[in-house]
């Protein structure tokens, strides 16, 4: 056609030196895309946006406690949809002092017919808050693998970091139940 | 502003439209019946089609909005159930957005780029065909799921996970590939419009004497080339997560749901630059032609769109406010996002500028712009509101979200396409419309989209809730009269199909230049424009001529 001889002849070579750096923009830019997901964590990790806590156990490591201030964690449980087990604290919540260990437990029952693995992840409210709360050992840094009809008790170890900033006097941890027999198989 | 001038401009040289026409039956390739249009590479022809393409689904997407307003014209569940309610509104936003006003700005790019520039054609032709020509299937694929057992998507248009993921009917796979369609057809259509700009500008066009329009879809295009491709991934990595277990938004495999808010709007806040800045440029070429007067501070204009679309990339959590942000990351999208008022404002302020002590006239694409102008203001205001933290707690998902962006996307963007609609429809047909029914087109969109939308406001503030099929007794006479709103200003969109129609088929014929004040490159060919234009690039004084500088 026409157009086309025109657009070869003419002026294809400085089209295609364009087109191929426009290109090129293109595909940074998808790969920015999937950038942000490691970035995103890496962010929320530094700053401890999004009220994730540690994934696997820390030491204990604070310089004594401070019994002046009192801080109360409170422990909500919830089921991802569909997930047939009795999920919760055994104490709702806890008052502890800065720097003091404390071990909690959270109660578990497979009411289903069949074998489930669980995965409890934590959240901690308000996020800026995820820094400030250690866990020694949690049931959440291992799948909870229950077969039908068990129940189990399972622990949690943590302190609360003297540096927690003053004006946080209540957290919240809250964790989700998922079942993740599908993924884990 | 000096009468010589004006004289200068009302004399700009017309090309003789016989050597076009000689020049079109020379190359004979204007293939006849369905095949003209299929296997076009002519950008003129493409720009018609973008236009009908955009037209029929923003009648398709109004039709949606019109069962959504006919179920809240009262309260109770009269007549969709609420899930299909959710189809319709998600549907209804996805279709508005890329399919109408996105492919109507694609249409206006086409068609007058290459004039405004002084270019025979786009620069890749046979890719421009192509990325007209993949839409209709993104929206076959799309609405065709509308036909299937499990319905449409109902996730919003915003398909946050995980309720597109995890709580999805099923419609996921077929929204992603529409969605990943429509995406490619966008960046080979910006490639191709700063391809042309950049390479196929008449000899002695410099950058800061192309017209403001060419700018502002220039920086869209460049705006477009860097956020599709993100919305591709996040859409991409959507469907892994739904078909094939990734766990990027699943929090029981280490992901984030609020991840996902934040690569959507990273591409979601630019998006909505991209619908608003060809809207802009549009009003910056109509206000100046029907005030008589050279735009004011053309410089400003290119540099407060340059700022708004910079801008546009670091304000995206004001989306998200109410997600749990710390302070400081409220008040740093919130100060971001009230930053971009001020280059908004040097727009709005430079059109009224330009309109002072001019020789006004008020032919409909001027009207039409005038109207941009105050109720883009209102809608802008509402935005200020709601990138205010504090107070965005409270209108957060309400009706008052609702008015905001209907507000600068319906009187905003879709008016400044009528708006450029009726400016070149004779440049486009070759005969004026007929002046009659465009004011009764005017007057009955502008007095039903107030009533529509302004009411909302106040819903919004009473906390009704948006994506509702159903609500308290306090919202019933608001509702009563945004849907009274709706159905007129719906009914009234056919006054302007009518309009058109009327147009292509006859009319008064319209001269090359039929609006006195106007300045621009396009003017000096012929109406109808010949099929192949500025085989040769335009004189000098022609440029010299379009220059929208004051002088």
């Amino acid at each position: 056609m026409t157009d086309k001889a025109q657009t070869d002849t003419n002026t294809a070579k400085p089209h295609n030196k364009t087109v191929k750096k426009l290109l090129f923009v293109v595909l940074s830019m998808f790969g920015f895309g999937f950038a942000l997901v490691p970035l995103y964590d890496i962010f929320c990790d530094i700053t401890g946006l999004n009220g994730k806590t540690n994934t696997s156990a820390v030491n204990y490591q604070a310089n004594g406690i401070d019994t002046s201030r009192l801080i109360k964690v409170q422990f909500i449980t919830r089921n991802a949809q569909g997930v047939p087990w009795k999920f919760e604290p055994i104490l709702n919540e806890i008052n502890v002092h800065p720097g003091e260990m404390k071990v909690v437990s959270f109660y578990a029952k497979n009411n289903a017919q069949h074998d489930i693995i669980g995965q409890a992840v934590p959240s901690v409210s308000p996020g800026m808050a995820a820094n400030y709360f250690h866990k020694i050992e949690c049931f959440c840094f291992t799948q909870q693998p229950l077969k039908a009809a068990e129940e189990v008790e399972m622990g949690l170890q943590f302190y609360v970091d003297l540096a927690l900033p003053k004006d946080i006097n209540t957290l919240t941890l809250s964790y989700t139940l998922y079942d993740i027999t599908a993924k884990s198989s | 502003m000096t009468a010589n001038t004006l004289n200068d401009t009302n004399e700009a040289s017309v090309h003789d439209s016989t050597t076009e026409l000689g020049h079109d039956e020379h190359h004979d390739h204007k293939m006849t019946g369905l095949k003209r249009w299929l296997l076009t590479t002519n950008h003129k022809d493409i720009g018609t089609l973008y236009l009908w393409f955009a037209f029929i689904m923003f009648l398709t997407g109004g039709a949606l909005a019109m069962v959504i307003r006919a179920e809240l014209f009262q309260p109770g569940l009269q007549l969709v159930e609420p899930d299909f309610f959710n189809q319709l509104t998600t549907v209804h936003g996805l279709i508005m957005v890329f399919g109408a006003i996105m492919p109507a700005f694609t249409g206006f790019a086409n068609w007058m780029l290459p004039m405004m520039v002084g270019a025979p054609d786009m620069a890749l032709p046979r890719m421009n065909n192509w990325s007209f020509w993949i839409l209709p299937f993104a929206f076959a694929i799309l609405l065709s799921s509308f036909f299937m057992e499990s319905g449409a998507p109902n996730f919003g248009w915003t398909f946050y996970a995980p309720l597109s993921t995890t709580y999805s009917n099923g419609s996921t796979a077929f929204f992603v590939f529409a969605v990943h369609i429509m995406g490619i057809s966008s960046i080979m259509g910006a490639i191709n419009v700063i391809v042309t700009i950049m390479n196929m500008r008449a000899p002695g066009m410099t950058y800061m004497k192309m017209p403001l329009f060419v700018w502002t879809f220039f920086i869209t295009a460049y705006l477009l080339i860097a956020v599709m491709p993100v919305l591709a991934g996040v859409v991409t990595m959507l469907l892994t997560d739904t078909y094939f277990g990734t766990s990027f938004f699943d929090a029981a495999g280490g992901g984030d749901p609020v991840m996902f808010q934040h690569i959507f709007w990273f591409f979601g806040h630019p998006e909505v630059y991209i619908m608003i800045l060809p809207a802009f440029g549009i009003i910056s070429t109509i206000i100046p032609a029907f005030s008589r007067k050279r735009l004011f501070g053309y410089s400003s204009m290119v540099y407060a769109t340059s700022s708004i679309a910079f801008l546009s990339f670091i304000v995206w959590a004001h989306h998200m406010f109410t997600t749990g942000m710390p302070l400081f990351g409220e008040l740093f999208f919130m100060y971001c996002t009230m930053l971009i008022a001020v280059p908004t404002g040097v727009k709005v302020f430079n059109w009224v500028a330009t309109m002072w002590r001019g020789a006004l006239t008020f032919e409909t694409p001027m009207l039409f712009s005038i109207a941009f102008v105050i109720l883009f203001t209102i809608g802008g205001f509402s935005g200020l509101m709601l990138a205010m933290t504090p107070v965005d707690f409270q209108y957060h998902d309400t009706y008052f979200v609702v008015a905001h962006f209907h507000y600068v996307l319906v009187t905003g963007s879709l008016f400044s396409i009528y708006a450029g609609a009726y400016y070149w429809l004779p440049k486009w047909t070759g005969h004026m419309y007929s002046n009659t029914l465009s004011k009764w087109h005017f007057w009955c969109s502008l007095i039903s989209v107030n009533l529509l939308f302004f009411p909302m406001h106040f819903l919004g503030l009473a906390g009704m809730p948006r994506r509702i099929p159903d609500y308290a007794l306090q919202f019933a006479d608001f509702n009563k009269w945004v849907s009274i709103g709706g159905f007129a200003f719906g009914l009234s969109q056919l006054i302007f199909l009518a309009v058109v129609i009327k147009c292509i088929r006859g009319g008064e014929k319209a001269p090359a230049k039929p609006w006195d004040g106007a300045i621009g490159l396009e003017w000096t060919v012929a109406s109808p424009a010949p099929y192949h234009t500025f085989s040769t690039p335009p004189p000098q004084k022609d440029i010299d001529n379009a220059d929208q500088h004051e002088h």
